[in-house]
C-alpha cells in the first residue's frame, strides 16, 4: 500500500506492522503524533499492544526496558529533553541487554528552549551502549523501525535501537511511503522469543544485579562492545533480508553521486536531502562532488567509512550538532576512521543547521570552495560554524529590540 | 484488617524462608528482618523490582539471597519497571504467549531515600494508574547505603553526615519527616499500611488483607539501622519496639484510602525519650546538656498525633 505519510506517521507504522506488545509513552513535541496514532489503533483494536501513559521519559524508559526484560516485544518514542530526561534509563537497559525500539525525533536542546531539529539530543546516546540507525526520508523511518528489531532481537547482538528522525524537517513532512503488507511484515521481523531475558514463575531469574570490582564491570561492558561491533554484520543480513522481501536495500552509510566524486560533503538526516541538491546544483556546474550520508552511527561502521572517503581529494564534514569546546562530534569519528589511511583527503569540519537553521546554497557553496582549495594546497581551514549574513542582520535587529549590544 | 485471619501467633508464620542467609547487609539491620517476614508472605512467584538503596547489594553477580525473580532498575523509577512487568506479563497471558502458572506479584522494594523524594513522581503515578502491584519502602531514616546522609525520611533531631551537630547547629535534622503514609494514602490506594520487623503477627496480617486487593499495595516497614542511628545490632528489636510503644511510629493501615485504622494502639505509651536516648543520632540532646525543648517538641508532636487519632484537641 502507497500512502502519503508524515515521518511521524511512518515511525507509528512501524511499530504496527512489528505487531509490538507493548508501548509505554509520554508525550514531547514533536514526537506526538507517533503516540496518538499508536493510542487510537491500540484504542480501536488494530493493534494488540498495550498502550500505557507513563509520568515522564524516565519512568517510559524504564516501563520500556522492564517489560522488554520480562519478555514482551516494545517500542517507545521521545525527543529531545524527553530523551535526556530518560537517559539514566538508556543506559541502564543497554546493560540490561534487553531489545526495544526507541524512535527518536531529533530536536535542538535547551538552553535556549527551542523546537527545531538538530543531533546534539540523539548524539547525547551515543555511548549509552543504544544503537542509533538515522533516516533520511519518512520510507526509510518506516523500514528502519522494521530492521532495527531484528536487529535488537538477534542473539548475537541483545541491544536497544534507537531510530532517529528530524522534528519538523521530516517528523511532519508528508512523502509517499510503501507500507508493507502486514503479513510480510511480521514474517520479516519474527517472534521475540528472549530465552536470555524473562520474568516467569517457574524460571526465576535476577537481572540488572550489581557487579563490584572493575573486572567483572570491565567484562560485561566489554560484552556489550563486541554486540555492538556484532550489529554491523547483523544489519547487512537485516538489510539484505529487507531488500529480498520488499526490494529496498538500506547500508551502513548511503552514498550518492560517489562513483567519481573528488570532493565529498558528509551529512546525516533529513538535511542530507539538502546536501544531494547541492550535489546535483554543482555537478551541473562541473565541480565532481558527491555526499556521503551517515545512516548507521552505532556502532560506527568505520570501514564502510573508510571505503567511502580513502582516496578522495577532500572531504567536508557537516555536523548538524556542536560539542561545545570540541566542535562537531561526527568529524571526530570519521577523521578516527581514517586516520590509519595513507591515502586519507583533508577533512574540513563546518557546524552547521543548529536548531534547524537553514544551509543555505551560499553556505554550500562555501564549503565546496574550501574543498576545492583544499584538495589543491592540502591546507584545511579551522572548522567553521556556519552563518549567514542575512541571519547575523536578522539577529542584530533582534538584539537591538533587546536592548542589547550586537556581537563582534 | 480482618477479623478472618489465618496469623494470630508467630506460630502461624511460615517456616519457610524465602530469602535466604547470607547477604552483604548490615548486622542487625532491621528492614532486611521486615523484609524477610514480607517475604514469607508473598512466596517465591515474586519479582522484586528494586531501586538504588542498601538492598541493591543484596544481588550481587553471581549470587542473590531471593527465590524468586529480581530487577534493579534505577533510583528514581522502580514503580515504573513494576509497570513494564506487569504490563508485559499482561500482555503476554492476554496474547497466550505465557502460561498462566508464571505469572508472578510485582514488589518494588526501595528505601526511603528513593520513595520519599526521587522516586515520589513515579509511584504516584503508578499508584494513579491503579497498578495492581506491592511497594515495600524500607524506611531507615536516611540515606543509609551512602553513609547516612539526611533523607526526607530523616526525623527531627537527627543528627547525619549532612546534618551534622555544632555549637552553631545544636539540633541536628530541623525539619521533622515526610508524612509517607498520608501522601500514600491520598492517592486512595488499594491497601496502605505501616509494619515493624518487632511485630510480625501484625505484618503477617497486613499482607494477608492485602492479597485480597486487587491495586497499588503500600508497605512503609520501620527498619531501625544500628549503622545510621547508632547502636549496637544486638538491639534492633529493642528500638524497634520502642519506635512503636513510644507513639513514634504508629502501626496502622488503610483499605482505598479510607479511614485509618491503627492495628496497635500502645495503651500507655513510653516517653520518647526513652527510644531517642541510646542512639548515637540523638546523643547530643542528652549529652553534654540534655536539651529539653528539642526533646519536648518531639514528644509534643507524638502526642499531638495520639490526640489526633483520639479525637482530642492536642
Amino acid at each position: 500500500m502507497r500512502k502519503m505519510l508524515t515521518g511521524n506517521s511512518a515511525a507509528a507504522w512501524g511499530a504496527r506492522l512489528a505487531d509490538v506488545d507493548y508501548v509505554p509513552a509520554f508525550p514531547i513535541t514533536p514526537q506526538t503524533e507517533i503516540i496518538e496514532a499508536l493510542a487510537g489503533w491500540c484504542a480501536a483494536g488494530d493493534m494488540a499492544a498495550r498502550f500505557v501513559s507513563l509520568d515522564s521519559e524516565h519512568s517510559m524508559l524504564t516501563a520500556a526496558g522492564a517489560a522488554a526484560a520480562s519478555g514482551a516485544r516494545v517500542f517507545t518514542a521521545t525527543s529531545s529533553q524527553g530523551l535526556l530526561y530518560g537517559i539514566e534509563v538508556l543506559y541502564t537497559a543497554a546493560g540490561w541487554r534487553v531489545p526495544f525500539v526507541l524512535v527518536n525525533v531529533s530536536r535542538a536542546l535547551a538552553s535556549p528552549i527551542t523546537l527545531e531539529p538538530d543531533h546534539n539530543d540523539v548524539l547525547a546516546a551515543r555511548d549509552s551502549g543504544c544503537l542509533q540507525i538515522h533516516a533520511e526520508t519518512c520510507q526509510e523511518v518506516l523500514d528502519s523501525v522494521l530492521i532495527g528489531y531484528r536487529i535488537a532481537e538477534d542473539r548475537r547482538v541483545l541491544l536497544p535501537v534507537i531510530v532517529n528522525l528530524d522534528g519538523f524537517t521530516l517528523s511532519f513532512t508528508r512523502e509517499p511511503v510503501d507500507i508493507p503488507d502486514a503479513g510480510a511484515a511480521r514474517a520479516y521481523v519474527g517472534t521475540y522469543d528472549p530465552g536470555h531475558a524473562v520474568i516467569r514463575a517457574g524460571r526465576p531469574m535476577a537481572q540488572g544485579v550489581a557487579v563490584l570490582g572493575g573486572a567483572g564491570y570491565s567484562f560485561f561492558r566489554y560484552q556489550m562492545a563486541i554486540a555492538a561491533d556484532n550489529a554491523l554484520a547483523v544489519h547487512e543480513e537485516a538489510a539484505t533480508a529487507f531488500a529480498e522481501r520488499f526490494g529496498r536495500r538500506w547500508g551502513l552509510v548511503d552514498e550518492y553521486r560517489m562513483e567519481d566524486a573528488e570532493l565529498v560533503l558528509v551529512m546525516s538526516n533529513s538535511f542530507a536531502t539538502k546536501g544531494r541538491a547541492a550535489v546535483d546544483l554543482l555537478r551541473a556546474e562541473g565541480v565532481p562532488l558527491g555526499l556521503l550520508r551517515l545512516r548507521v552511527i552505532r556502532p560506527f561502521p568505520r570501514d564502510a567509512i573508510r571505503r567511502a572517503l580513502a582516496g578522495r581529494r577532500a572531504v567536508a564534514v557537516l555536523d548538524q550538532n556542536l560539542s561545545i569546546g570540541s566542535g562537531g562530534i561526527t568529524v571526530a569519528e570519521i577523521a578516527h576512521a581514517l586516520y590509519a589511511e595513507s591515502s586519507r583527503p583533508p577533512l574540513l569540519s563546518y557546524c552547521g543547521g543548529l536548531g534547524g537553521k537553514e544551509i543555505s546554497e551560499a553556505e554550500f557553496r562555501h564549503v565546496v570552495d574550501d574543498l576545492r582549495r583544499a584538495a589543491v594546497t592540502g591546507e584545511v581551514p579551522p572548522p567553521r560554524l556556519l552563518y549567514t549574513e542575512g541571519e547575523a542582520a536578522q539577529m542584530a535587529a533582534l538584539l537591538r529590540v533587546a536592548g542589547k549590544e550586537t556581537p563582534r | 484488617m480482618s477479623d478472618a485471619t489465618a496469623y494470630r501467633s508467630l506460630k502461624d508464620l511460615a517456616r519457610e524462608e524465602f530469602i535466604l542467609p547470607g547477604t552483604p547487609a548490615c548486622a542487625g539491620c532491621g528492614g532486611l528482618e521486615a523484609l524477610r517476614l514480607a517475604a514469607k508472605m508473598l512466596g517465591e512467584r515474586v519479582v522484586y523490582v528494586n531501586a538504588a538503596g542498601c538492598f541493591t547489594l543484596l544481588a550481587g553477580f553471581p549470587y542473590t539471597p531471593f527465590r524468586g525473580s529480581w530487577l534493579y532498575t534505577t533510583m528514581g523509577s522502580a514503580a515504573a519497571g513494576a509497570q513494564g512487568i506487569r504490563d508485559a506479563l499482561d500482555v503476554l497471558l492476554a496474547r497466550g504467549r505465557m502460561d498462566p502458572s508464571d505469572d508472578v506479584q510485582v514488589v518494588v522494594v526501595a528505601g526511603d531515600g528513593s520513595t520519599y523524594d526521587m522516586a515520589m513522581s513515579s509511584t504516584s503515578a503508578a499508584i494513579w494508574r491503579r497498578l495492581d502491584f506491592w511497594y515495600f519502602c524500607y524506611d531507615n531514616q536516611s540515606y543509609g547505603n551512602t553513609g547516612v546522609q539526611m533523607s526526607a525520611a530523616t526525623p527531627f533531631g537527627a543528627r547525619t553526615q549532612t546534618t551534622p551537630v555544632t555549637p552553631k547547629s545544636a539540633i541536628g535534622a530541623t525539619v521533622d519527616r515526610k508524612d509517607l503514609f498520608e501522601i500514600w494514602r491520598a492517592h486512595r490506594p488499594a491497601y496502605v499500611a505501616t509494619v515493624s520487623p518487632r511485630y510480625p503477627v501484625d505484618l503477617a496480617r497486613k499482607f494477608e488483607t492485602a492479597q485480597r486487593l486487587r491495586g497499588p499495595k503500600l508497605f512503609l516497614a520501620a527498619a531501625p539501622c544500628p549503622t545510621g542511628w547508632e547502636f549496637d545490632p544486638s538491639r534492633t528489636m529493642e528500638y524497634a519496639r520502642l519506635q512503636v510503644e513510644t507513639g513514634v511510629f504508629p502501626l496502622k493501615e488503610a483499605v482505598n484510602g479510607g479511614p485509618v485504622v491503627h492495628t496497635h494502639v500502645p495503651r500507655k505509651r513510653r516517653p520518647v525519650a526513652e527510644y531517642l536516648e541510646g542512639q548515637g543520632r540523638f546523643r547530643h540532646l542528652f549529652d553534654p546538656v540534655r536539651q529539653d525543648a528539642v526533646i519536648d517538641t518531639i514528644q509534643a508532636d507524638v502526642d499531638g498525633y495520639w490526640a489526633r487519632v483520639d479525637g482530642r484537641p492536642a
